[in-house]
């Protein structure tokens, strides 16, 4: 095991990677993921790891290069964030249906209009049905291993599905946090180098990213979402590998303090860790209160948050996401469907909070709490707005 | 979800039995796939004026000229979609266009 | 009749015999830029790996589960030919030293429409160029978005009449002047610049091999004819070519390092442009001054271009 040194989320998040023997990266700056672009510029500039780096013009071009490198069999890498993932939407469902198991770290940022740089979700929500693979993580340590583990997931044979872990942007990526890297020689025992299932070669003339007419492309859809679904197992298989070998334990689903609570917030990314401090003092006034952290958006993990809400009364999705005009926010809207089905089920309420940078503390949560509690229908809270 | 690559067999396919990503890994297979049908003339060579300069093979946007073993060109009509440009370009007059009969 | 005055240079013999895009693509009857696609392939042989632009060639290429290519072929989308090149170049690259492929030079060759290329893939062309990847771009230009419907791009020339910019009574046609992609790359320092036309196939497959030969990045703008979009018969395609090279429209030139060479004999006074004109329905419209119009214009450039050819040194 390495020693813990204190070093910036978005720095060790392009450590990380650089532990991962990629063979192409190809990243446009944008904040606040900008960090992770300079320092993998150092880190190959410096020749430390034997890789292409291309600064390409835009992030449209940044996810058309990293299609054609993994096209080619590279392990390929970009990171972006916010307008730079909003301008690289037309490609990921793309390189999903043609099975390219490209990672992308995403520094979660505010959509434009107004423009925002600060963090919340915007950015990764409109992308959710793009077919990629999509982790929040909490922590600075979480987006070091969980970097490092998105390779392995996206190429397992079973998988061949690109892969995004989100680090919400500032919150997360500019962050000093004590740290522990794992070693290279560690991560090459767990991540081999990429063997791609075909690649582009005058040795084997394939043909990718052919079209599909009506009578196929209804097919192409089922092995898409067939082989997403699937990627869950693997996420949990590489999970357990990683705890084993490294000795931190993930999960797709997490809870805290949730086993006899009535009422369960549900939160995603950074929030976890201020909510989980919340439970603590809501816990110490006497409330029954609970946390539940999805770690993977995308698969959505259905019986593992079932069983993580099951026997609660009252669920509170906590969002730092709108869909304008829509039922809610998309984890709360996702939420409320996914139980709509089932005979016992908890009351869903919606908060959506943390909007365009917008700090949440413990008090802020405590606050949510209440005011969910209150509610007598079942619209969402847009919290904190000033009336 | 990888599976062999082998061929594909039957068409269409169920949902599992696609290529990966719809990859097509039997390059150039769409000569599986017969133009020829298309045509409403064909071209027809009299080899009496043909000169064997392979004009007619080296314009034909299908690449379906070959040369035969004398040295003449003929076209695969299997492919051939009569836009006629062979016989617009060949210079000594050797190749017609007939209407298709049908 | 015909209009072949220089037979011997064709020497059809010399050209490979073996096909790299198979027959049974969906082309047009009489398609000039599939054409163009089968010398170029021929050109480049077997080591290659071609990311194709969305557009004609791509649509009549590889529909699942048939594809026409014969060597390696990847399509993504419409304006990140380019870009995807790019990345093909960079992964091969990378995989050859790390001894994970083959330890032989594989050329990559991106392949775009004239949308693809100078409309919406404009900027991921600049970017890859600028950055010198060892990538030859194809425009394949056959002045319009063909695969659409036959909309105006910006490489549709003056007074077209298109879907877009039909023949009104108001508006005749394409307000604007064919935009110099061609040029565009000169100005980024791209070591090898050609236009081409598969109506020379010797001179097309020369400037392919040229360009290949750079190491480093390459552009071939190609002109191709298309009946279909032009309106005009399929059988005239290669004369369609051949006429726009001798009226001028089009000109045949390469740039080595900023110097400027002409490719076809230079006439001692060009063709007049209403031969290239009056065939196709898409100049049917026009009245003898439109005609004249063009003329002057084309003349103007024929002009800048021999003086280019005359005065530019190489860098």
């Amino acid at each position: 095991m390495g020693k813990r040194v204190g070093m910036e989320v978005a720095i060790a998040a392009a450590e990380a990677v650089a532990l991962c023997n990629i063979d192409v990266a190809a990243v446009y700056p944008i904040t606040p993921q900008s960090h992770i672009a300079e320092h993998m510029a150092d880190i190959i500039h410096d020749g430390r790891i034997d890789a292409e780096f291309i600064t390409v013009e835009s992030e449209h071009s940044a996810i058309s290069a990293c299609a054609g490198a993994s096209a080619a069999g590279a392990r390929a890498y970009t990171a972006t964030s916010s307008q730079g993932l909003m301008l690289m939407h037309e490609i990921l469902p793309i390189v999903s249906a043609m099975r390219l198991p490209i990672c992308m770290a995403n520094a979660n940022r505010a959509v434009s209009g107004p423009l925002n740089i600060w963090n919340d979700h915007t950015d990764i929500m409109p992308q959710r049905d793009s077919g990629w693979i999509s982790l929040f993580v909490e922590n600075g340590q979480e987006a070091i291993d969980l970097s490092i583990m998105s390779f392995k997931i996206a190429e397992d044979p079973e998988v061949m599905l690109p892969c995004v872990v989100n680090i919400d942007g500032f919150q997360l990526t500019h962050m000093i946090e004590p740290l522990e890297l794992p070693s290279q020689a560690e991560v090459a025992k767990f991540l081999p180098p990429r063997k791609a299932f075909a690649q582009l070669h005058p040795d084997n003339p394939i043909s990718m990213g052919c079209f599909a007419m009506p009578d196929t492309y209804t097919e192409t859809v089922k092995a898409k979402e067939v082989a997403l679904r699937a990627a869950k197992k693997v996420v949990t298989k590489v999970f357990g590998e990683w705890a084993k070998r490294f000795g931190r334990k993930y999960s797709v689903v997490e809870t805290y303090r949730a086993k006899d609570a009535d009422t369960l917030m549900l939160t995603m990314g950074s929030m976890g860790e201020t909510a989980a401090t919340a439970v603590d003092e809501l816990r110490k006034a006497g409330r029954k209160v609970g946390l539940v952290k999805l770690r993977l958006w995308r698969p959505f993990p259905v019986e593992e948050f079932k069983a993580a809400v099951q026997g609660c009364k009252t669920l509170i999705v906590m969002d730092r996401a709108i869909s304008t005009g829509g039922a809610g926010g998309p984890v709360a809207t996702d939420v409320k469907s996914l139980l709509y089905g089932d005979k016992k089920k908890p009351r869903v309420l919606n908060v959506i909070a943390g909007l365009g940078g917008r700090d949440l503390t413990v008090g802020d949560f405590v606050a949510m709490f209440d005011l969910a509690k209150k509610k007598k229908d079942e619209t969402f809270e847009l919290y904190g707005v000033r009336e | 979800m990888a599976k062999k690559k082998t061929e594909q067999k039957k068409w269409p396919e169920k949902w599992h039995e696609l290529n990966p990503g719809c990859m097509v890994f039997a390059a150039g297979n769409a000569a599986n796939y017969k133009t020829g049908s298309w045509k409403s003339q064909r071209p027809l060579w009299d080899n009496a004026k043909c000169i064997k300069c392979g004009i007619c093979y080296i314009f034909c946007p299908e690449g379906c000229i070959q040369e035969t073993q004398d040295g003449f060109y003929e076209a695969n009509l299997d492919y051939c979609k009569g836009c006629g440009i062979c016989a617009h370009e060949c210079w000594p007059g050797a190749i017609v266009m007939r209407e298709e009969e049908e | 009749m015909n209009q072949v005055q220089n037979f011997e240079i064709f020497a059809p013999k010399l050209v490979d015999r073996k096909e790299y895009f198979s027959a049974g693509h969906r082309a047009c009857q009489g398609c000039g830029e599939v054409l163009a696609l089968r010398h170029i392939l021929k050109a480049l042989g077997d080591d290659v790996v071609v990311a194709n632009a969305t557009g004609c060639m791509e649509i009549i290429s590889s529909g699942y589960p048939q594809s026409a290519w014969e060597v390696p072929y990847v399509h993504v989308a419409f304006e990140n030919a380019a870009a995807v090149g790019s990345g093909v170049e960079a992964a091969l690259k990378a995989l050859r030293r790390k001894g994970r492929i083959a330890d032989r030079n594989v050329k990559t060759i991106a392949v775009a429409g004239d949308g693809g290329t100078c409309d919406i893939g404009l900027q991921a062309l600049s970017g890859a160029m600028e950055r010198g990847h060892d990538m030859i771009f194809f425009c394949l230009d056959n002045e319009a978005y063909m695969n659409t419907g036959i909309q105006r791009s910006s490489a549709t020339p003056f007074m077209a009449a298109t879907t877009t910019s039909p023949a009104g009574h108001a508006i005749p046609g394409q307000r604007t002047q064919k935009k110099n992609v061609p040029e565009i790359m000169v100005a980024h320092k791209v070591p090898y610049v050609a236009t081409a036309c598969p109506s020379y196939p010797l001179d097309l497959i020369n400037k392919v091999k040229k360009a290949a030969a750079v190491k480093g990045p390459a552009y071939v703008h190609v002109f191709s004819m298309c009946p279909t979009g032009w309106r005009c018969a399929s059988e005239i395609t290669i004369k369609m070519g051949r006429l726009v090279v001798e009226t001028g429209v089009f000109p045949l030139y390469e740039v080595e390092n900023g110097k400027y060479r002409l490719t076809m004999e230079v006439p001692e006074k060009l063709r007049p442009v209403g031969d290239y004109l009056k065939p196709q329905g898409r100049f049917r419209h026009l009245t003898p001054s439109d005609v004249e119009k063009i003329q002057e214009y084309v003349n103007r450039e024929w002009e800048i271009l021999l003086n280019k050819v005359e005065c530019m040194q190489p860098w």
